[in-house]
């Protein structure tokens, strides 16, 4: 597939708060890549689950709105690095193009708003573009660091290899370890790596939320990961934010960086500790900083 | 849960009728109730009915035992018992058009946080465009249960502390394209 000649970016409400080092790696990883990108502008709020649980046809025209705007502005593929967003943004589009009864309602609404119907968008996952539209080999020519013998376990989450999504196989997926593989990065066998963090559970049934957490931690130690990379801002922030709990509760010393693909990725290709947002983990912090922190004689260069 | 006991005449099949109608649903009565749902359900253990469960009463049409359950609220979307279902059946469209009944027929857990999350969440979006998950959070914990805010205090330093944490309220300039939501949340659901 011919990568396109921009990406249009849609944040959502995550990257612009407790994933903000989410948008920072990615950014610098895009800039690194020499990928333009280009922030959608005016765009809404996708939705997430909260909205599909209160009205189905306000939260399919809610995330087309966010379609209908990358439509107007003539590009075809929208960037959505949250699961929740992807899932959702995708969903929509497949309702107003598959379900021909949702399709007539959808027309009427958004022509109401005066907007078109965005039937040409088309919504990439980074993982997708990282694997598809640069590929392997080419991530493999412009890595310039390695992290030396550090063992990470790469986690999907849910909803990004779910229906609706392409980023990769629902059952077995392996492209982010093979990414991460390109790089230099050592992968362990992680056979949680599609089960859901809970999502918006640790702020709702705590218990539950910091249980399901802590299975995805314990296991991740088990397989003798250090690290855990996600791809998803409420995985990750579930997985890094509630540790400390974690700990308290069970009595287990647990303390694992909880990185995103785009902050080892654009590491491995160059970029700096701040500008991939590693200064904003909560868990892990020492080991962050001792694989991260480039010193300048020390570095190996491959 | 207790055994309870159903007659048929308490069953409603043109409810359970709607269900094969809406997209993910129109596989619903070729279930099998083979359970593998509940084996792929990462909550099904904390849940009150399992998503098998949920599936037959919703099949058999007995409402009121299927929009009263935990379960439709514990349900995250994470959709692993759609992609494993052997039928195809997408349980979880099937929760959350359960939901959608649950909050619209006021049949859901009161002071459940859940439901009032989604609520305060929908209520954001619809006046801003966007939402702020600080205050969002906030806001549910005060209906809920506001103890919850004092345990909620140290991972909110730890964000503050990290940069993660944002207390803005965004707004969108095109706020105007957002008025189809009332109109077609009445209309079309
Ligand atoms: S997995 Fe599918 S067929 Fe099996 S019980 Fe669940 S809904 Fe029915
Ligand atoms: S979508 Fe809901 S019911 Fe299905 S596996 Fe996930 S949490 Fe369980």
């Amino acid at each position: 597939m011919e990568p396109p000649a921009k990406y249009l970016y849609y944040p959502g409400c995550s990257l612009k708060a407790t994933g903000v080092a989410y948008e920072e790696s990615l950014l610098t990883t895009l800039r690194l890549l020499e990928i333009p990108v280009e922030e959608l502008s005016d765009w809404n709020c996708c939705g997430a689950t909260a909205y599909m649980s209160v009205s189905e046809a306000s939260a399919t025209l809610l995330a087309l709105r966010n379609l209908a705007l990358a439509h107007q502005a003539g590009t075809k593929d929208v960037l959505a690095p949250c699961s929740a967003c992807y899932l959702t943004l995708r969903k929509s589009h497949e309702l107003a193009t598959h379900y021909p009864e949702a399709a007539k309602d959808v027309e009427r609404f958004l022509e109401q708003a005066g907007l078109p119907r965005p039937d040409s968008v088309r919504v990439r996952h980074p993982l997708e573009v990282l694997y598809t539209d640069v590929g392997i080999q080419r991530l493999r020519e412009l890595t310039v660091r390695r992290l030396q013998g550090v063992r990470m376990a790469s986690y999907y989450g849910c909803q990004a290899v779910r229906p609706y999504g392409e980023v990769d196989d629902p059952h077995e997926p392996v492209r982010m370890d093979e990414v991460l593989r390109a790089v230099g990065v050592e992968t362990v066998d992680y056979p949680l790596k599609t089960k859901c963090c809970g999502g918006s559970l640790t702020g709702t049934i705590h218990e539950v939320g910091l249980r399901l957490n802590y299975i995805l931690l314990k296991e991740a130690q088990r397989k003798g990961a250090q690290a855990i990379v996600t791809i998803c801002p409420l995985c990750q922030f579930n997985l890094d934010a509630y540790q400390r709990e974690i700990r308290k509760q069970t009595g287990e010393p647990i303390d694992m960086p909880v990185l995103y693909l785009t902050q080892v990725i654009g590491w491995a290709l160059g970029g700096g500790f701040r500008e991939l947002g590693l200064h904003r983990a909560i868990s892990g912090r020492k080991l962050i900083e001792q694989w991260f922190t480039v010193k300048k004689e020390a570095e190996t260069y491959v | 849960m207790e055994r309870q006991i159903r007659y048929q005449r308490e069953a409603n099949l043109e409810w359970a009728r709607q269900f094969t109608k809406q997209p993910g649903g129109e596989r619903l009565l070729s279930c099998i109730q083979c359970g593998t749902c509940s084996g792929a359900c990462p909550l099904s253990i904390y849940m009150d009915l399992t998503p098998r469960q949920v599936i037959a009463l919703v099949r058999e049409g007995f409402r009121e035992d299927a929009l009263r359950s935990k379960t439709i609220w514990l349900c995250a979307s994470c959709y692993a018992c759609a992609v494993e279902c052997p039928q195809k059946i997408s349980i979880t469209d099937i929760m959350y058009r359960l939901k959608r009944e649950a909050i619209r027929s006021n049949l859901y857990p009161k002071r459940f946080p859940i439901p009032v999350l989604a609520r305060e969440f929908c209520e954001m979006v619809r006046r801003r465009g966007r939402n702020s998950e600080f205050w969002v959070v906030f806001r549910m914990a005060l209906r809920s249960n506001p103890f919850v805010l004092f345990s909620m205090a140290r991972t909110g330093w730890d964000l503050w502390r990290t940069g993660r944490l944002s207390l803005r309220k965004e707004r969108i300039r095109r706020i105007n394209d957002l008025q189809f939501i009332p109109a077609a949340s009445k209309e079309v659901d």
